[in-house]
């Protein structure tokens, strides 16, 4: 029995040093791409090539895991229903389950972001069957998460800030000092004053729209900086003005600003909080109410400045209807044509942003306009550059410039 | 300090969130998903002062007996109807408020929606007509595009080889003089986002404060 027992152990021994070498190398070359032909039986081939890595450029937590389709995934017998992912701290037990990938496909990505940062993991990755056969094994790993402190891949983003940052305060620099700006004359803007002068000569009120979006989207502080402008004028004027409005913050900040005017103005008795409505979140419940403002109230300019959406031409046109002269501007792309069609004037896009330092004159902000003049033809710049090299066949600039 | 504590906030605000689009790394990882909620608390607490002034409003258009005021009536008892059984009741399904959103409100802005379409036509109207050069060009770009997106286009021209026919036509204008034209306009309003964002932090530009 001794004896048996002895060979029995030596026998154990014998296998469990090769059980465990098999292990190593399987760790050690990469192992499951071994497996990369047809197996017998049901149970399925193994997923190929398998990685690991700590996903880039993230607050950390995450790891990537990749890994190309099973042999008998869509080749070979297609009987691969699934991939399962299971996670352990220990190369050997103690894994769990942490998803699993439906197969179909030729290369496969899952992110576990369920991971400590800085604690070793292992991952065992198994493909299986409908019938619940699973394959053999690919343990990978260890590998820890960790946070970044540059998003690596954002680079061309940080360089172009700079560079017009650096243009636009340089500009306000210059302007500060005194030096003597051209800024290209925009008409939509020149035609304020007259637009303002035409109401008071009618008698009709100013009826001036921010945009639907709220006080977090840059066009609609656009908008009210241009509003502080226009209810000056209309305060000087003593021009009825009517502010309706589809965000409660855009209200309180919409409502301080003509205030402000109404007050720089001298005249504090002729501004009424009621001049700023709110009417509605929502979109085309905003538009009927702007409607019907305009329709009982026969404004006789109308301003739309700031972002619009499908109901610019339901109010562009309504304005249209009543003989109002309209001053539209907006940044959205989809929405121009409309007020280029129904509108007097329209501030295209980049004009928007410039309406409100144009209308004050005041230096600094005018330089900042012509900084933003200078970071545009250095943009023209880059993409003749870019065209040349895309048609000599070199494509670095591009790739540099993509923005991830 | 009235007009200092704002900027302050403005420009530490501002720059933090630049920084959490260079840097994932925590505290910034979290700035973005906690200045967003902050904001979404105010923007609640701002519907109360918008419902408010709404309701002021109106209240004070009736007591004084202005001109349409009888619409003021209705808008309020619009707002009660929608309002009350939302507060009592919730919002889920089943109660009184998704009834009135679902069988009232939705047909109401789908009708609005729809105007759209014969606002187009009186806008296409104007739009088209060949009054100048550029009117032309437009006149005869949108003709080709509408005509390429209907099959009729292809049915006129299948005369012209693969590739030349109506719908191609249609399909070059939108890709490529079209694209153009709308990146041109994205890239300058990019810029021009970026330059009021700079006045906006360095508090150059003010006055969404109220004043210059």
């Amino acid at each position: 029995m001794r004896n048996l027992s002895s060979g029995r152990s030596s026998y154990s021994y014998w296998l469990s040093v090769h059980v465990l070498a098999l292990f190593l190398a399987l760790l050690i070359s990469g192992e499951c791409s071994a497996v990369a032909t047809p197996t017998s039986g049901i149970r399925p081939g193994a997923p190929i090539n398998p990685s690991v890595k700590d996903r880039p450029n993230d607050e950390g937590g995450a790891i990537e895991i990749t890994w190309e389709a099973s042999f008998d995934d869509t080749r070979g017998r297609g009987i691969v229903r699934s991939y399962s992912i299971l996670r352990s701290t220990e190369a050997v037990s103690g894994f769990e389950k942490v998803g699993e990938v439906d197969s179909g496909r030729g290369r496969y990505l899952f992110v576990d972001d369920g991971v400590e940062n800085g604690k070793r993991h292992f991952y065992k990755l198994v493909s299986q069957t409908s019938s619940g056969a699973i394959s053999e094994p690919c343990i990978i790993g260890p590998i820890s998460a960790s946070a970044q402190w540059f998003h690596s891949e954002r680079w061309n983003m940080l360089i172009a800030l700079i560079i017009v940052s650096a243009s636009v305060l340089t500009f306000i620099s210059m302007a500060r000092k005194g030096r003597d700006l051209y800024i290209r004359p925009i008409a939509g803007l020149q035609a304020v004053d007259e637009a303002v002068g035409r109401a008071t000569e009618m008698g009709r009120p100013v009826l001036y729209i921010p945009g639907i979006l709220d006080m977090d989207d840059v066009q609609t502080i656009a908008g009210v900086a241009i509003l502080g402008r226009v209810a000056r004028k209309t305060a000087e004027y003593e021009t009825p003005l009517t502010v309706p409005v589809s965000r409660s913050v855009v209200m309180s900040a919409a409502q301080e600003t003509v205030k402000e005017a109404y007050w720089d103005v001298g005249k504090p008795d002729a501004f009424h909080p009621e001049m700023v409505r709110y009417l509605t979140d929502d979109q085309f419940g905003f538009a009927a109410g702007v409607d019907g403002i305009m329709l009982r109230e026969k404004p006789a300019t109308v301003f739309f400045q700031g972002a619009f959406y499908a109901e610019s031409l339901i109010l562009a046109e309504t304005g249209h209807s009543i003989g109002a002269v309209q001053i539209a501007g907006t940044a959205m792309t989809s929405q121009l044509p409309f007020f280029v069609t129904a509108c007097d004037y329209t501030l295209i896009g980049e004009e928007l942003f410039a309406a409100g330092a144009y209308l004050t004159e005041d230096p600094r902000l005018l330089g900042s306009l012509k900084g933003q003049d200078v970071a545009k033809g250095l943009a023209i710049v880059f993409i003749l550059i870019g065209i040349i090299l895309e048609t000599a066949g070199f494509h670095w600039l591009t790739e540099f410039l993509t923005v991830n | 300090m009235r007009r200092e504590i704002p900027l302050i906030i403005t420009f530490v605000c501002g720059i933090t969130m630049i920084i959490q689009f260079f840097i994932p790394h925590w505290p910034f990882s979290d700035v973005k998903s906690y200045f967003q909620h902050t904001y979404m608390i105010i923007a609640a607490f701002a519907m109360i002062l918008g419902i408010c002034n709404l309701t002021r409003l109106h209240i004070f258009k009736i007591r004084d007996r202005r001109e349409n005021w009888g619409y003021s009536i209705v808008l309020l008892v619009g707002l009660a109807i929608m309002a009350i059984p939302g507060l009592f009741q919730g919002i889920h399904e089943g109660t009184m408020f998704e009834f009135l959103f679902k069988n009232a409100h939705v047909p109401m802005n789908s009708t609005m929606f729809s105007l759209l379409a014969f606002f187009v036509a009186s806008a296409s109207y104007r739009a088209f007509r060949a009054r100048t050069f550029d009117a032309a060009l437009l006149l005869i770009a949108g003709f080709a595009v509408m005509l390429g997106r209907a099959p009729i286009g292809d049915t006129l021209t299948s005369f012209m080889p693969e590739g030349w026919q109506m719908s191609d036509l249609a399909n070059w204008i939108m890709a490529f003089p079209n694209t153009a034209g709308q990146r041109a306009i994205m890239m300058g309003s990019g810029l021009g986002i970026v330059a009021t964002s700079l006045r906006v932090i360095l508090g150059i530009e003010r006055s969404y404060l109220g004043g210059e």
